[in-house]
């Protein structure tokens, strides 16, 4: 194993621990409305995460389907984990001041330097450092204690919930399509389409592929996945697009998407009640302008930069 | 065509808002099935695919210093950062969201929200300074300007993440395309990431530009017409 496979198993361990301290948290909040199914759903998550490179991959399969299931029961919610309140956050801010941003700071700046300047060891062993970093400083500058890092941490993962894993389940749907052969019967439809080897036309599909499919699915991650492997890779990266540039744009494509789609709720309608609007569409609307000229842009970018 | 089935539960789970993790699961299992895989099969992708991607959830190890830094007034310090300033218009006090929210993305500081910062802070901001500079805006103006406000944070949200080397956007682009037989680095992921992020800043400050213009000519109207009035 590698000095970096080894760091990154480490940092696997860690996330897996994070995981269950937030089951202990759960299951010890009393006025959690479902204390043992979100604990549960949290501990298979540290499982797969600490264990998983030992077990099969059909056993942590299993897991994940399981875990599914107890999201699909809506159970796995957030408990009663608390802020501090509002008058000891304002005095804090007040002593503390500017140094509250340092740690934040650390973590996207120490990740890029070692992705940066480190290259065996890249962004993703970057990300560790940075988050260890961020922890002392955060301690040295706040004074928090050990018990208020684990309580808040499972606060926060408590908070964002079982979507917290579906960038890497869909990742995972990923590469069933691929082992299904998904692709191909996208790319066979595309293919009656796109005939000549243009790559202009294809730049296009991609890019509309992407940001109908966010539209449609209100997801921008889940369109990625398809249409990366219906169209990117078929037609984009097969004509010698670099796929770095291709991929990276074909992501904020279907952002332009979810710009304009009311099925993005969080993005668009949820702060247009939240903001008391009279119009549901009046985010939608003021976004639109942008999100057409930037999608132009994003085909003119794909077209030039990738090739 | 049976084999995107798995597509059409997607659309339609996502539509029907039935949990995503079971409704990506079930698509998953699906489109295995139709494509002649046993269960057992599709089990070890998932399972490999899923403890192969590990790194995309390496964000956990950052949530604890987080929790803390919100614990001890982040958030208070930031808006007590953003409403220090003075003599603005609606749309600089936008163009000012915007870029501080791109930065923050871009360097994966988890700083912004429609509730935490567009309601309380930035809208009233956004409407105060363009009411003191032209009493005459009424009720439309400050619907317009609270669509403003809100997609403030969105662009700043979408277009500056993945700038950051191991945002979940720059990792899901890797992971997929290792998935799929391409391997390419966190790194240039993200470098290309740059010219979107930029562009995205310049558009939105056209954007509020012109909606401050549009801000003063209701100005210029009703000032005639109160001048008539009068």
């Amino acid at each position: 194993m590698t000095m970096k496979d080894m760091l990154l198993e480490i940092m696997y361990v860690l996330c897996g621990l994070v995981a269950i301290i937030t089951a202990v948290y759960a299951i010890k909040d009393h006025e959690h409305p479902s204390a043992k199914i979100t604990a549960l759903f949290w501990t298979l998550l540290g499982i797969v995460f600490i264990f998983g490179k030992y077990i099969p991959g059909s056993a942590s399969g299993i897991i994940l389907v399981a875990m599914a299931l107890l999201a699909a029961t809506k159970k796995v919610t957030f408990g009663s984990l608390k802020n501090s309140d509002e008058k000891f956050r304002q005095e804090k801010a007040k002593a503390i001041q500017n140094r509250l941003f340092i740690p934040a700071l650390a973590i996207g700046v120490v990740a890029f330097l070692v992705a940066q300047f480190v290259p065996s060891l890249g962004a993703l062993v970057g990300l560790g450092f940075a988050a260890v970093i961020a922890t002392v400083l955060g301690v040295i500058f706040t004074k928090a204690t050990a018990s208020e890092l684990a309580y808040d941490g499972s606060r926060l993962l408590q908070q964002v919930g079982p979507s917290s894993i579906l960038p890497q389940l869909l990742a995972a749907l990923g590469a069933l399509f691929t082992a299904a052969g998904v692709g191909e019967v996208i790319s066979g439809g595309i293919g009656s389409v796109i005939t000549d080897n243009s790559k202009l036309l294809a730049v296009i599909a991609y890019c509309a592929g992407m940001t109908i499919f966010t539209m449609i699915m209100g997801n921008a991650f889940a369109a990625f996945a398809v249409i990366t492997a219906g169209i990117g890779v078929p037609f984009v990266m097969s004509q010698g697009a670099d796929p770095a540039i291709a991929g990276a744009l074909a992501l904020t494509a279907g952002y332009c998407g979810t710009l304009l789609t009311p099925m993005a709720a969080n993005f668009n309608i949820v702060p247009a009640a939240v903001l008391e609007t009279r119009n549901p569409y009046r985010v939608i609307i003021a976004q639109a302008p942008i999100a057409l000229s930037l999608w132009v842009t994003h085909v003119a970018l794909m077209y030039f930069l990738a090739f | 065509m049976l084999k995107l089935i798995g597509i059409l539960i997607i659309v339609i789970g996502f539509i029907r808002k039935y949990d995503t993790l079971a409704v990506v699961i079930t698509a998953g299992i699906a489109t295995g099935l139709v494509g002649g895989m046993n269960l057992m099969q599709i089990f070890d992708v998932i399972g490999t695919s899923f403890v192969k991607t590990r790194y995309m959830s390496l964000f956990l190890l950052t949530l604890p210093v987080i929790g803390i830094l919100e614990r001890y007034g982040l958030r208070e310090q930031a808006a007590n950062l953003i409403s220090s300033m003075k003599k603005v218009t609606a749309g600089r006090v936008l163009s000012i969201y915007t870029l501080v929210r791109l930065v923050a993305s871009a360097l994966s500081v988890r700083l912004g929200g429609h509730v935490q910062f567009i309601r309380p802070l930035i809208n009233p901001m956004a409407f105060g300074a363009a009411k003191n500079s032209n009493p005459m805006i009424g009720e439309v103006e400050e619907e317009v300007i609270k669509g403003h406000a809100a997609a403030s944070e969105n662009y700043g949200n979408f277009f500056g993440q993945n700038v950051f080397v191991a945002s979940a956007g720059v990792l899901l682009i890797v992971g997929t395309l290792e998935e799929l037989g391409t391997v390419v680095s966190p790194l240039d992921v993200a470098k290309a990431s740059v010219p979107v992020a930029i562009i995205t800043f310049i558009y939105s400050g056209v954007s509020y530009w012109r909606l401050d213009q549009k801000l003063s000519a209701v100005k210029a109207k009703s000032k005639t017409v109160s001048e008539k009035g009068a």
